[in-house]
């Protein structure tokens, strides 16, 4: 367990007044406050050290007993060993918190130096909002070509929810109030969740439009004719015009991926031919090759 | 109009324990949009998270409603930016293989 220097996290000299620590914690909190730095965890960990500091500072006996044996931790053992004595003496105190604070948004410093939120019953206390918390999810790219549900465990919450088709990879949204509890009343945070999306298909994806290369054989591409093609929701006919040169781009309308949160409307698919030359060409093609390279000179 | 998608004003001002004028306002600062419906004012529940932000905002940290529209706008800014970025490094992507 590390000592904590409350002063120095609000970057105060021991002799601050409390107008001192109040202009302090003011400052600080402005900074690190959790609304005004969302899916910042630094910054939410700043957060709650500037309020544990100031908790201590702003109740003079508070300061008192911190600035006593605080800084000397060896003294703070002793303190420990005291307050347990006076408890046998008194019977066992509850240690049940009814301010809403769980143990968690304390350093241990401060639960062995204080016992916890139980001994900062009222005064001057404000509502703090739970803390925003960070998920991530990895889902393949065909989970989010159609929106479905889905059940998350977060902190040992089951939390079911919706995916809608079409999200990003790196797309964060947000849940509303799945967040860590609120402190002293105050509203729960948010639960983020950012995605990653793993794209093992042939399809590249941009946006809403997805790319892809199709080979395509010489007399196809010469003559022209129809093909067979992947898009994500199957096979999709289509006809190759002739005399198609290489590296020619196709649009099919709407067979790109879903518009996320649009229900029923897609991007487009954009098809590139690859066209591949014959090679072990047998003598006679090679005869018909020339053939045809003879006929070229002449016209 | 579904009432599951409005809070009347004076419904969640019971339960924030505010007055009714601050939410007026919010929304004379153009902070928040507000529906009128038979004589009766709602806050859109889309609305919600952010006037509860504004609340905090405003009983946490002592922010005048001028600092707030500051900030909700550099917020606003900020997370536009965020998306933006996560779409050019999508973009990037495509184009690093």
């Amino acid at each position: 367990m590390e000592f904590i220097d409350y002063y120095k996290v609000l970057d105060l000299d021991k002799g601050a007044s409390q107008s001192d620590i109040k202009k302090a914690y003011r400052k600080l909190a402005r900074k690190y406050h959790p609304d005004i730095n969302p899916n910042n965890k630094e910054a939410e960990k700043k957060f709650k050290e500037i309020n544990e500091a100031h908790m201590v500072l702003s109740n003079p006996e508070n300061r008192k007993k911190y600035d006593q044996y605080g800084k000397d931790w060896q003294h703070a053992e002793e303190f420990e060993k005291a307050k347990k004595s006076r408890q046998y003496s008194y019977g066992p105190q509850s240690s049940g918190s009814s301010q809403g604070y769980s143990a968690q948004d304390f350093s241990d410093f401060f639960e062995s130096m204080f016992g916890g939120s139980q001994n900062f019953g009222g005064r001057g206390r404000v509502k703090f909002r739970g803390q925003d918390l960070n998920a991530s999810l990895q889902l393949h790219i065909r989970d989010v070509y159609t929106s479905h549900k889905r059940t998350l465990t977060i902190n040992d919450k089951k939390i079911r929810l919706n995916i809608p088709a079409g999200i990003e990879n790196g797309q964060t949204i947000k849940i509303s109030g799945h967040g860590g509890p609120g402190q002293q009343g105050g509203p729960n945070g948010d639960l983020y969740i950012s995605f990653t999306i793993i794209n093992d298909t042939p399809f590249k994806r941009d946006g809403n439009n997805l790319y892809t290369t199709v080979n395509l054989d010489l007399y196809k591409a010469v003559l022209g004719g129809d093909i067979t093609v992947d898009s994500f929701e199957g096979q999709v006919k289509l006809k190759v015009k002739p005399e198609t040169q290489n590296g020619t781009k196709v649009k099919l309308k709407g067979k790109g991926f879903p518009v996320y949160k649009k229900e029923g409307q897609f991007g487009d698919l954009y098809i590139t031919y690859n066209i591949i030359v014959p090679t072990n060409l047998s003598p006679k093609e090679k005869e018909l090759f020339k053939e045809l390279a003879t006929l070229k000179k002449q016209t | 109009m579904g009432n599951e998608h409005y809070i009347a004003i004076t419904d969640f001002c019971i339960s924030h324990n505010i007055s009714s004028k601050f939410i007026l306002e919010l929304h004379d600062y153009g902070l928040i949009e507000l529906v009128s419906r038979e004589k009766t004012r709602y806050i859109p529940l889309q609305q919600l998270p952010r006037t509860e932000k504004i609340l905090r905002l405003y009983s946490d940290l002592e922010i005048n409603l001028e600092g707030i529209a500051v900030i909700n706008h550099l917020l606003d800014r900020i997370e536009k930016m965020q998306d933006e970025i996560t779409f050019l490094k999508n973009k990037l992507d495509l184009y690093e293989e």
